[in-house]
């Protein structure tokens, strides 16, 4: 050591007092704070706002109070109008049907992905991928012709088919991520007792992917209530709108009279129960959503 | 394992992918393929049956139309400058995330509430927060003495790209955040701490360390948000539906193929458009790919 | 150089406290080790030493100096930690020269450091290598080069040799050692590992949840431990005990008359594995049965089952008498190796035992109590 020791004297760190750097950590914490307090802001306060609205009437509307005036005429205004309430069904039906063949779909394909080993698993996995980066509307002809030639044009249910363009990759590629995360004991003990393959994923690995299943099944739901391309090429007439189409197209007629409140009450009406499942499912929509991602 | 069985084990494995591949021949090839097939045919879309083959003619209408070039920049336009704002803000905001500091929790969760908002919400309630005369945006800047009257910011021809990036950076970056935050999470806390013992300044610390580090999960999240901002529709849509400043290539492509029922010509662009997302996919696919073979 | 001092640092997290109220003083060019088990804070005081975690209350001082709230990065220490915490995007060359590069030494001079470091840990040759082509042993030495580059005034190593194989960990061990010797730098280190503090150790620290129990050398805590939770921790095999019944004996044995130098109420006795030997039944101090014999070769343990709940190790040079498996044998031992434990688990002094450490220099002494 004395050779490293003799190319130069020992470096000195230069340091002040310790109440210097106890000043400066606390200023470093208030400075932090205060970051927080405005990306919360900014983050929050545009659906706060759109609450606010939806609960001034009248003239009312037009002041910046910051608090809600808690009058709620335009929500029973909403849920008087059998056009809204039979969007938001509507809406409620394709995505649940979405999810539901989606997840049943994606975890069939998952297992043989995830678990079985065959030659071709990677060009299926990237055509797989490329496939949810397809421009959806790349596909939109050919979908208008599916679609009348399945009979389904203006009913709710040619959505669910179209979704499925979406949703299956995405539901197929997250569920593998997870899959694999499982221990490969589990089944292996069932192979040897001459499980089948099916008996395997239904008795065994569903079982256990209940998180999974439920986070990854938000997710499709998400996508699916939010979608508004195809929901607005196929569905011609109000009655088969979806809830973000219903709502995207209201005041487009009348460009005077903005109803700018009743747009607030069905676009908090429609976003409360996402954000609510959003925030319970916190930890398990934030897990799925990064596991679609890192394996890319 | 002997060859029988893995012949087997191949067998199962198409077993199980026979659905998916079903659904998927269904709603994505076939309707890519005739897509790509309209796009040389002079179909209308009120009667699909009848049509002739007109070479690539569609393709060079397409190319010679003004108002595509223009919808070509203003998805380019739209694209790199809102991805590179939510790289750095969704930067920001994860690293203030990282930080061991009272209210990330709360953070982490508010943060997931402007991506579970569906698009056309969003757009809705920033539409009337920038409304120009009763907007709580202008309201605010006029009592701060920043502006004297309001201004129309979805209604001014040169403000109305901000807005939309504007509108799309708030949706979207906490995407970006909780990309980035996975990623930050894998970077080891005592490679960290070794870093900051040695007298590593932070701006060191982050420059030769926490970004290297975070390349890869920068560039996956870079390139979905990419590939999805090139595909944008609804937000430009449902706020100006089509105002040539803002008019994406998916709105351009569908309008031709819904609005005017080009079936042909609508067909090509949207072939363009599909031609497009490949070339950006390759273009970011292969910068990934290249920086991390450089990283080996 | 410097020397470390710590008075009444504590740490709380939330309602929870991990260090409670710890007194201690490092002299310049010491080597400490602190010792525990798993979550008594030893890596938590390391920390707070380090700068990597503020302390809740309480001073730390180096060489004299008043830091407890600098950070980290200023405070000239270097810590090398159990995970290696190499930066793997980087090649070893510049892993154990990254922190020379703020320090506006000229390139050169930052090269010849690394290399008289690499030379001198015997890792010249993987200069250009990634740490992920390295094996464990390799990484440590980086890490450990990483550290030493720097010449800094402390060193840390937060169990530094867990993560490496039984003989690899021996071999590192030796060159900590040698380092020491050589840069005479004050040196912390916290393992769980008995053998590595008593090896290592100019003096030893035993912590247990959150408070010092004992500060002492190697051979002070071996021979004169202040309490039972010392006396088992420091030895191995760890030191047998058993109970007194009512105060008075076991299983046969009890305390001679006028054996304890000044009262006390004793309530339980120990005695090391290495005391023991093993008579016929009735000819020692106590009897058990014999229920076991290990053979490692180079030494030999018995397992004598004295009651239902108590089984005493004894460790013997020669050949046990394997033949007297599950037999009745005597155990003997000498006055002057019995511990003896009031109720708390103090230790109390007798007529034959070594002195309790009173006498020892002030910075060695027991400077806290719970």
């Amino acid at each position: 050591m004395a050779t490293t020791a003799s190319t130069s004297s020992p470096v000195r760190i230069k340091r002040r007092s310790s109440a210097h750097y106890r000043l400066r950590r606390r200023v470093r914490k208030g400075a932090l704070g205060v970051l927080i307090l405005l990306v919360l802001a900014y983050t929050l306060f545009p659906y706060y706002w759109a609450i606010v609205s939806s609960t001034k009437q009248g003239a009312e509307l037009y002041t910046t109070a910051f608090l809600p005036a808690l009058n709620f005429s335009y929500y029973r205004q909403l849920f008087d109008n059998p056009v809204f309430m039979g969007s938001l069904l509507n809406s409620v039906f394709v995505a649940t049907g979405t999810t539901v063949v989606s997840l049943a779909l994606g975890i069939v394909s998952a297992y043989a992905l995830g678990r079985l080993d065959f030659p071709q698993k990677r060009v299926v996995l990237m055509a797989i991928l490329m496939i949810s980066i397809f421009p959806q509307v790349a596909v939109l002809s050919g979908m208008f012709e599916l679609i009348n030639a399945l009979g389904l044009y203006n009913r709710p249910s040619a959505l669910i088919v179209t979704y499925l363009l979406s949703t299956v990759p995405f539901t197929t590629w997250i569920l593998t991520t997870f899959i694999r995360e499982f221990p490969r004991e589990l089944e292996e003990a069932a192979l040897i007792d001459g499980c089948s393959h099916f008996r395997i994923l239904t008795r065994i690995l569903l079982p256990l992917m209940g998180p999974s299943l439920a986070s990854t099944g938000i997710l499709a739901f998400i996508l699916a209530w939010n979608e508004f391309l195809f929901a607005l090429t196929f569905m011609l007439t109000d009655e088969n709108k979806t809830v973000p189409v219903a709502i995207g197209l209201i005041g487009r007629t009348t460009r005077y009279e903005y109803p700018f409140g009743q747009i607030m009450a069905a676009s908090v009406t429609v976003t409360l129960p996402l954000i609510i499942v959003v925030l319970i499912f916190q930890r398990r929509i934030v897990a799925g959503l990064t596991a679609g991602a890192v394996k890319g | 394992m002997s060859a029988k069985l893995a012949r087997r084990e191949h067998r199962t494995a198409w077993l199980f992918l026979t659905p998916l591949v079903v659904v998927m021949l269904m709603v994505a090839v076939w309707p890519l393929g005739r897509t790509f097939f309209f796009s040389f045919t002079d179909a209308y879309l009120d009667d699909p049956a009848v049509y002739g083959m007109v070479g690539i003619s569609n393709f060079i209408e397409v190319i010679n139309d003004p108002a595509w070039w223009s919808a070509v920049r203003n998805t380019l336009t739209f694209a790199v400058i809102s991805v590179a704002i939510e790289t750095l803000l969704g930067l920001g905001i994860a690293l203030l995330l990282n930080e061991a500091i009272p209210g990330r929790g709360l953070l982490r969760a508010a943060i997931l509430v402007p991506w579970a908002i569906p698009v056309v919400v969003a757009t809705k309630i920033w539409e009337w927060m920038l409304n120009d005369q009763f907007g709580v945006f202008n309201r605010i800047l006029i009592s701060l003495g920043l502006i004297d009257h309001g201004i129309a910011w979805t209604a001014s021809s040169s403000l109305i790209m901000g807005v939309v990036i504007f509108i799309d950076v708030w949706m979207t970056t906490p995407f970006m955040v909780l990309l980035i935050l996975a990623g930050l999470q894998t970077i080891p806390g005592e490679m960290m701490e070794a870093a900051e013992v040695d007298g590593i300044p932070a701006w060191k610390r982050f420059w030769s360390i926490t970004l290297p580090l975070l390349k890869p999960a920068i560039g996956v999240a870079v390139l979905f948000r990419s590939l999805d901002a090139i595909r944008m529709f609804d937000l430009a849509y449902v706020l100006a539906a089509s105002n040539q400043n803002v008019m994406t290539v998916s709105i351009y492509a569908r309008d031709r193929l819904i609005s005017f029922q080009e079936l042909g010509v609508g067909s090509a662009a949207s072939t363009w458009v599909f031609l497009l997302v490949a070339l950006v996919a390759i273009i970011l696919i292969g910068a990934l790919r290249l920086d991390r073979s450089a990283g080996e | 150089m410097a020397s470390i001092a710590l008075s009444s640092v504590t740490k709380t997290y939330g309602t929870h406290t991990v260090i409670r109220g710890v007194d201690l003083d490092i002299a310049d060019g010491e080597f400490v080790v602190f010792v525990g088990p798993s979550g008594c804070g030893k890596s938590t005081l390391l920390r707070i030493v380090a700068g990597l975690v503020p302390a809740s209350s309480g001073q730390v001082l180096i060489d004299g100096e008043e830091v407890t709230d600098v950070p980290a990065s200023k405070r000239g220490v270097a810590f090398v930690f159990q995970s290696y915490a190499l930066y793997p995007h980087m090649s070893v060359e510049r892993n154990i020269g990254f922190a020379l590069e703020t320090m506006r030494l000229g390139k050169d001079a930052v090269r010849r450091k690394v290399e008289t470091v690499a030379r001198m840990l015997k890792v010249d040759h993987l200069l250009a290598r990634r740490p992920r082509e390295l094996s464990g042993g390799q990484r440590q030495r980086v890490a450990i080069g990483r550290a030493l580059v720097r010449e800094p005034e402390i060193f840390l190593f937060d169990e530094p040799l867990s993560n490496l194989d039984s003989d690899l960990r021996m071999e590192m061990r030796i060159e900590i050692a040698r380092l020491h010797e050589d840069i005479k730098t004050t040196m912390v280190y916290v393992t769980h590992d008995q053998a590595e503090a008593m090896t290592l150790a100019d003096r030893i620290v035993v912590l247990n949840q959150g408070s010092i129990e004992q500060v002492g050398t190697p051979l002070e805590l071996y021979q004169s431990p202040v309490n039972r939770f010392v006396a088992g921790f420091i030895g191995s095999p760890r030191m047998n005990f058993a109970d007194l019944a009512a105060g008075s004996g076991t299983n046969g044995f009890a305390l001679p008359a006028g054996f304890l130098v000044d009262g006390g109420q004793p309530t339980s006795v120990g005695v090391r594995p290495e005391a023991l030997s093993i008579v016929a039944a009735g000819a020692g101090r106590m009897d058990g049965i014999l229920e076991r014999v290990e053979d490692l070769g180079h030494e030999h343990f018995a397992y004598i089952r004295l009651s239902d709940e108590t089984i005493w190790v004894v460790r013997v040079a020669g050949r046990p008498p394997a033949e007297r498996r599950n037999q009745l044998v005597g155990l003997s031992f000498a006055d002057a190796d019995i511990f003896v434990f009031d109720g708390e688990g103090k230790r109390i002094a007798h007529r034959s035992s070594s002195a309790l450490p009173e006498g020892v220099p002030a910075e060695g002494r027991l400077l806290h109590e719970r």
